[in-house]
């Protein structure tokens, strides 16, 4: 195996909020802290805010004047990327057109001096590290897209940065090989064990590459947790809607139990409210006879997704809600069911968004 | 039949464009190596005139080439660097620099040069040097430097790829160095190309500037048709062809190269 800096940096940021020129705000003051080797994921849609953190840990973009920027403690903030010591993997790949793959992966060496004896072994071991042996002498544009997303990873972590920032770095693949890619990319993160600061707006790479994950909304911050707990314990409807997929459920609550249309759903704790917003995700709904569950519901719709199938059952809630089945299941669209659902499930969501 | 007609029809349409234009070439050329071209091609063939004119104006044609590759050297050095500055610098007062480096396209070589000579007439030394010429066609070809290479910045994500290259840690002038410049090449060339030929064959503002001491070739050329035989003058159209035909090939073929990459 490689050897590394053992576990990289450390990262602190401190109020770092961004105004642009324009006046327009992309980043409300936040704080956040990444603990040496930990792979933290900025999850969001486009346009929350996740880029641009990324951007100001970079040192590519500048904090708005309260803002800090500290990597061990020490702070960067008025550092240049070119003197952080990160490596970066943009979403476009910036490989450089007018050079080789071995020259795309050596760059960052050459420019830290390092002779070229010593360049081509690093390159040769990262070539082999990230699978593209062979590829050495051609030019980026003979190379697929996976491929490029390969080198640019190998040329990012070639210059043993103290952290790996990398923006969207799956996001110009194709389904399928983003998948393949992704569980490369974790076990890669892993063996690296380096501070790794990852940006994207899809859940299940977030979910699988993240220690924690930071859910952004319009320039703030939602949620920060680990993929379970932003899973199973969403902070507010955004973060529940946009993990997964989840029924989000408005009724008013009697003695501990949610009263709906279909019936009374026990939920844990919380007895004294009178109103809740509730969350069920889909696959926790268990599918029983009609009469041997509290809430009871027809099936509107049964489609077979492989693994699993998912019914859209109405008259359960205010509105149809979306289950989760096991493939084992057998119900067709039209037949009343019971729905079963552990109070422990339910999980309520403050009424502010 | 039919296909073929109409393919006939259109290469002889062609060849009749293509002759209307080379013609009057071949014309000059030939009449700067009869002997005499009032008596035809009959008269004879010679070199005379064609030495004739090396004598007269060699020291012309030098001048020509030094201008040409010290407007090429200026245009380069600020060009390209200023090309990448409005490329990257997206503001109000880039727009207006980028429109005043175009003005030059749309005013008459004559202003500029009249421009020039009012500025300019009191420093004489200046004046009488072919740095002044020099001055006036920096002037006319930078617009075509600046704006073919803006043109291929244009074509590359410049600003992810100097992104790039800073996150690995190279300095500004590193990364204009070893990332900009090398993918803007086929953009240089391509200004090269228009600089050399458009400084080599400038006329109406290197007549207003030159002085007896520093004439270029197509003032060369104009003075040589204006108080020389015919012949003379041909063979003046000969020496400027020979010259400048190998150095549009050899830019066009290097050009080529670079886009078969």
């Amino acid at each position: 195996m490689i050897a590394v800096v053992a576990g990289g940096a450390s990262v602190r940021v401190e109020n770092c909020g961004k105004t642009f020129v324009d006046g327009t705000r992309a980043l409300e003051p936040a704080t956040l802290d990444i603990a040496r080797g930990e792979t933290l994921v900025l999850l969001g849609p486009s346009g929350c805010g996740k880029t641009t953190m990324l951007r100001i840990i970079a040192g590519l973009e500048l904090p708005d004047a309260d803002g800090r920027v500290l990597f061990d403690g020490s702070d960067v903030t008025s550092q240049p990327i070119e003197r952080r010591n990160v490596g970066m993997v943009f979403q476009s790949y910036a490989l450089f057109p007018n050079m080789s793959v071995a020259d795309n992966i050596g760059y960052g060496l050459k420019i830290r001096g390092v002779g070229k004896q010593e360049r081509a072994a690093r390159v040769a071991e990262l070539v082999a590290l990230t699978n593209i042996a062979g590829l050495e002498n051609r030019r980026i544009d003979q190379l697929s897209g996976g491929q490029r997303q390969r080198v640019a990873l190998a040329r990012a972590v070639a210059i043993r940065p103290g952290i790996l920032l990398l923006d969207e770095p799956l996001t110009a693949l194709d389904a399928a090989l983003r998948d393949r890619l992704r569980g490369e990319l974790n076990r890669l993160l892993r063996a690296l064990g380096i501070t790794t600061i990852y940006v994207t707006h899809d859940q299940s790479e977030a979910m699988e590459l993240g220690d924690r994950i930071v859910v952004m909304q319009k320039g703030a911050i939602a949620q920060i947790g680990n993929p379970r707990e932003i899973y199973f314990q969403p902070k507010n409807r955004f973060v529940a809607e946009f993990i997964g997929a989840a029924n989000i459920i408005e009724a008013p609550v009697e003695n501990g139990h949610l009263v709906l249309p279909g019936g009374r759903q026990p939920i844990g704790g919380a007895a004294n409210l009178e109103a809740a917003i509730a969350m069920i995700r889909p696959e926790t709904i268990g599918v029983v006879e009609a009469g041997r569950a509290p809430l009871t519901g027809t099936i509107d719709s049964v489609s077979f997704i492989g693994g699993r199938q998912r019914m859209v059952v109405s008259g359960a809630c205010g509105k149809p809600l979306t289950v989760d089945a096991p493939n084992t299941v057998t119900a067709s669209a039209g037949e009343r069911i019971g729905l079963s659902i552990a109070p422990e499930a339910v999980r309520l969501l403050p009424a502010e968004d | 039949m039919r296909d073929r007609l109409i393919f006939v029809g259109q290469l002889l349409f062609t060849l009749i464009v293509a002759a209307f234009l080379v013609v009057p070439a071949i014309l000059s050329i030939s009449a700067g190596i009869t002997v005499n071209y009032f008596r035809g091609i009959s008269s004879g063939i010679t070199l005379q005139w064609v030495f004739q004119v090396w004598e007269l104006y060699a020291g012309t044609i030098l001048l020509s080439f030094v201008i040409a590759s010290a407007t090429l050297a200026v245009t380069l050095v600020a060009g390209v660097p200023a090309a990448y500055a409005l490329h990257v610098r997206r503001g109000r007062l880039s727009r207006i620099v980028e429109e005043i480096i175009t003005l030059p396209l749309a005013i008459p070589g004559l202003a500029l040069a009249l421009a020039l000579l009012l500025t300019y007439q009191g420093f004489s030394d200046f004046r009488r040097s072919w740095v002044f010429i020099l001055t006036g066609h920096v002037i006319f070809t930078m617009p075509f430097m600046v704006r073919s290479v803006m043109a291929v910045f244009g074509t590359i994500d410049v600003k992810t790829l100097d992104e790039g290259a800073a996150s690995l840690g190279a300095s500004p002038w590193r990364r204009f160095r070893d990332v900009i410049v090398p993918n803007a090449v086929p953009g240089i060339l391509a200004g090269s190309l228009m600089v050399v030929t458009l400084s080599l064959g400038e006329f109406n503002l290197t007549w207003m500037l030159h002085t007896p001491l520093t004439k270029t070739l197509p003032v060369g050329l104009a003075d040589s048709y204006a108080s020389m035989r015919l012949e003379v003058a041909s063979a003046y159209t000969l020496i400027f062809f020979v010259m400048i035909i190998p150095l549009l090939v050899a830019m066009q073929m290097f050009a080529d190269r670079e886009q078969a990459r």
